[in-house]
């Protein structure tokens, strides 16, 4: 037996060899991206703060949705017993300098709800202060712990089925369009340049201003049936469907036209030829030798765009169209400032969920660069 | 499930290939056309390439045909329109006296086992996706071949037959070098017995050193499995001690096909005089006075060939009737058939 030439790379022991397949290569390769690595650690622990989310909770003390909420659902007997209770004037309505340091964190309002629950000690630990509101809380009295925490879970949510929506809907719209090419081609590729025309975020809010007029018009009429189903589970998820039925309605545009250019220049590689010398039908080609080559790049493309669908959330929910009333989201957080004031002086109304939305989109984007690195061939050995 | 073909080794030689003569395809008048489209929305046929354009010629059992030409003028478009990967414009392709161009579904699947093709960039012809093992299965699954474990041991036998360490079934395309990739290659084309084989330039992209090795496996596998080629090349040189025959091909025709040492030795059409004159030769003495025949101008466009013979506006000796007159391929010597008005 031998083998012609000896010119191959042996560099990996046998047993490693026999392990070897293009997706573990490019783990291997994914591991060489430091900043990667890291990215995905960040994001493996924002996801695993999001589904833990209840726990959360009962640290902030306060529900997350509605300061009001808390009053029925904490049980004050529970609570460390408290006496005295604190001064109600411990923080001053004017004279920043003479409050101590939380009085900034804890809108003046909630303040006084803290003080009706007896959440904390006013005397003389600071820490043991804090601990209800640890990352401060706004005036009506929401723990912006707790409410960033369950923001997670509508930024993680949105990003994820944004991006399975817009890669599912794209894949197959890209996959039909590219691989039979000709009339259909040309009809589902014109469709694309005319919806591509459209500016995206303006659909999206128009959308989501249509969703909203129906379920008005609903609610008065009070009508059943697949619609007031929809708009009750929309309800439930916080107003979550709608957004995710506006942002996959628009997200997959983008995808279906990089998944038929991907599927078009894989269609005429040779291996597909050889495939079709052989007598493979168009099912297994499209299954077996199409699609894992053409998935590689696109979930890169996927995750580099979750960013944008987080932000795209944050905006709707900043200006009221994103999420409902009471649903915690960053950027429903943020716009609390603009409702509510406190640009200088209860910052953390801000910084807390612009800083967990800036975290987030750098972690995704940092973890889609390193993905390119390990999953787009094109892009290896560069 | 299908039985697992088995390779059958042949006992004749090479010498005895010809004694029997036996035609195996046929190919008469053989055209594709791409059409050029143009529109937006209503797309209407402005042109075509006419990529192959008439082409007649047969290939003989066990024997191999080379199919030899410029870049462009047509050669793969032939040998992709042979096997139904394009189906053809017009003309027909007899394989065994079955009619191919009219063959559809699962009677033309059964008859791809017949015929298998070689390709010539080592690079793209392998999934990157899939494993050694896959790849050289994919003929048997495709056509439900055999058991799990029935196949796997075709695929090791396969690999060995092709010079490569069945050991090598879990690794993947990109860890083989050029040669071992057209190994594989070569390897997925036997998988189901084939009698046919279509080799597309499969030395060009090879270095010269691995190309000899390449050869020597096609010429071995040809002895021992009775196979028949229709071996693509671009330049004379390459396919001489390689074919039986040989066919040259200029923009989607040909202009003359003859036996190898016949072609090398008495080359009738002035294109192939032109193209031989280019191939230095091992002889110093005869080197020295090899005069090289420069073709003026360029191929034409094959959209828009010239009319009568298309080879007119570069020929070195055309008079009137080639510019109004197309010529046939004429046999003017057993087995040796030219396209050339000047030739009878
Ligand atoms: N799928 C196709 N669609 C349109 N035109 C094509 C297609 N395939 C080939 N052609 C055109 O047909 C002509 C012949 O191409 P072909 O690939 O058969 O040439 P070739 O002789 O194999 O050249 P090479 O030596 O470069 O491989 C070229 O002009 C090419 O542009
Ligand atoms: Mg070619």
């Amino acid at each position: 037996m031998t083998v012609a030439e000896g010119a191959e790379p042996i560099s990996l022991s046998e047993e490693e060899y026999a392990r070897s397949s293009p997706w573990l290569d490019s783990w291997r390769l994914f591991r060489r991206n430091k900043a990667s690595v890291v990215a995905l650690i960040v994001l493996a622990i924002i996801f695993a703060i999001a589904i833990t989310a209840k726990f959360w909770t009962h640290v902030g003390l306060l529900d997350a949705r509605t300061g009001a909420e808390a009053r029925h659902t904490i049980n004050p007997a529970n609570l460390p017993a408290q006496d005295p209770y604190p001064d109600p004037g411990i923080c001053a309505r004017d004279g920043q300098d003479r409050n101590p340091d939380w009085c900034g964190w804890i809108g003046e309002d909630a303040l006084v709800l803290v003080q009706e629950l007896q959440c904390y000690r006013p005397e003389p630990d600071p820490t043991q202060r804090q601990w209800c509101y640890l990352l401060g809380g706004d005036s009506s009295g929401k723990d912006w712990m707790t409410q960033t925490v369950y923001g997670a879970q509508v930024s993680l949510a949105v990003g994820v089925v944004g991006a399975t929506m817009s890669l599912i809907i794209g894949l197959i719209y890209g996959v039909i369009s590219g691989y039979y090419g000709g009339r259909v081609d040309m009809v589902m590729m014109r469709i694309i340049d005319f919806l591509y025309g459209f500016p995206t975020l303006v659909m999206i809010i128009l959308l989501q201003v249509f969703f909203t007029e129906v379920a008005r018009e609903y609610q008065d009429a009070g009508r059943k049936g697949l619609v007031g189903f929809l708009l009750n589970l929309n309800k439930e998820m916080g107003g979550l469907l709608f957004l995710f039925i506006a942002l996959g309605a628009l997200a997959w545009i983008g995808m279906a036209r990089q998944a038929r250019g991907l599927v078009l220049s894989y269609r005429e590689k040779e291996f597909v030829e050889a495939a079709r010398a052989v007598g493979a039908t168009d099912r297994r080609i499209i299954f077996v030798h199409l699609l894992p080559n053409v998935l590689g790049p696109l979930i890169v493309l996927e995750t580099l765009a979750i960013p944008g669908y987080i932000f795209t959330e944050a905006f709707l929910s900043f200006i009221g169209l994103g999420v409902q009333p009471g649903t915690p989201s960053w950027g429903a957080m943020i716009s609390e400032v603009r409702t509510r004031g406190g640009f200088f002086s209860n910052r953390h109304i801000l910084l807390v969920p612009s800083v967990a939305l800036v975290i987030t989109t750098l972690a995704f984007n940092f973890l889609g660069d390193g993905l390119r690195d390990a999953l787009d061939p094109r892009m290896r050995g560069t | 499930m299908n039985n697992m073909p088995k390779t059958r080794t042949q006992a004749t030689g090479p010498t005895s290939r010809m004694d029997g003569k036996r035609i195996l395809l046929e190919v008469k008048n053989l055209k594709k056309h791409f059409p050029i489209k143009s529109g937006i929305l209503f797309q209407h046929e402005v042109a075509a390439v006419k990529a192959v354009d008439g082409v007649t010629f047969h290939i003989y059992e066990g024997e191999t045909l080379g199919l030899v030409g410029e870049s462009g003028c047509g050669k793969s478009t032939t040998g992709r329109t042979i096997l139904q990967l394009y189906r053809p414009t017009a003309g027909s392709v007899k394989f065994e006296g079955v009619e191919l161009t009219e063959l559809k579904g699962s009677a033309l699947r059964r008859m791809r086992r017949k015929m298998q093709m070689v390709f010539q960039d080592p690079y793209a012809s392998l999934n990157p996706r899939m494993s050694v093992g896959r790849i050289v299965a994919e003929p048997l699954v495709v056509h439900n071949i055999g058991t799990k474990k029935e196949r796997e041991e075709r695929v090791a036998e396969l690999l060995e037959l092709v010079g490569l360490n069945p050991y090598f079934v879990r690794r993947y395309p990109h860890e083989f070098s050029g040669g071992q990739r057209q190994r594989i290659g070569l390897a997925r084309a036997l998988a189901l017995n084939p009698k046919f084989i279509v080799a597309d330039e499969p030395i060009s992209a090879l270095d010269v050193s691995i190309q000899a090795q390449v050869v020597n496996l096609m010429q071995e596998l040809q002895e021992n499995l009775g196979l028949t080629y229709l071996f693509i090349a671009h330049d004379l040189s390459m396919v001489r001690h390689l074919c039986d025959r040989v066919a040259v091909m200029y923009l989607g025709k040909l202009v003359e096909v003859a036996e190898s040492e016949e072609l090398y030795t008495n080359p009738l059409h002035p294109y192939t005089q032109a193209l031989l004159s280019a191939v230095p030769v091992p002889d110093p003495v005869v080197e020295e006075t090899r005069q090289r025949i420069i073709l003026k101008g360029d191929v034409p466009s094959p959209i828009n060939p010239p009319v009568g013979c298309n080879f007119n506006t570069r020929c070195p000796v055309s008079v009137d009737v080639c510019f109004s007159q197309e010529p046939e391929l004429i046999e003017v010597l057993p087995e040796h058939w030219v396209a050339c008005h000047r030739v009878i």
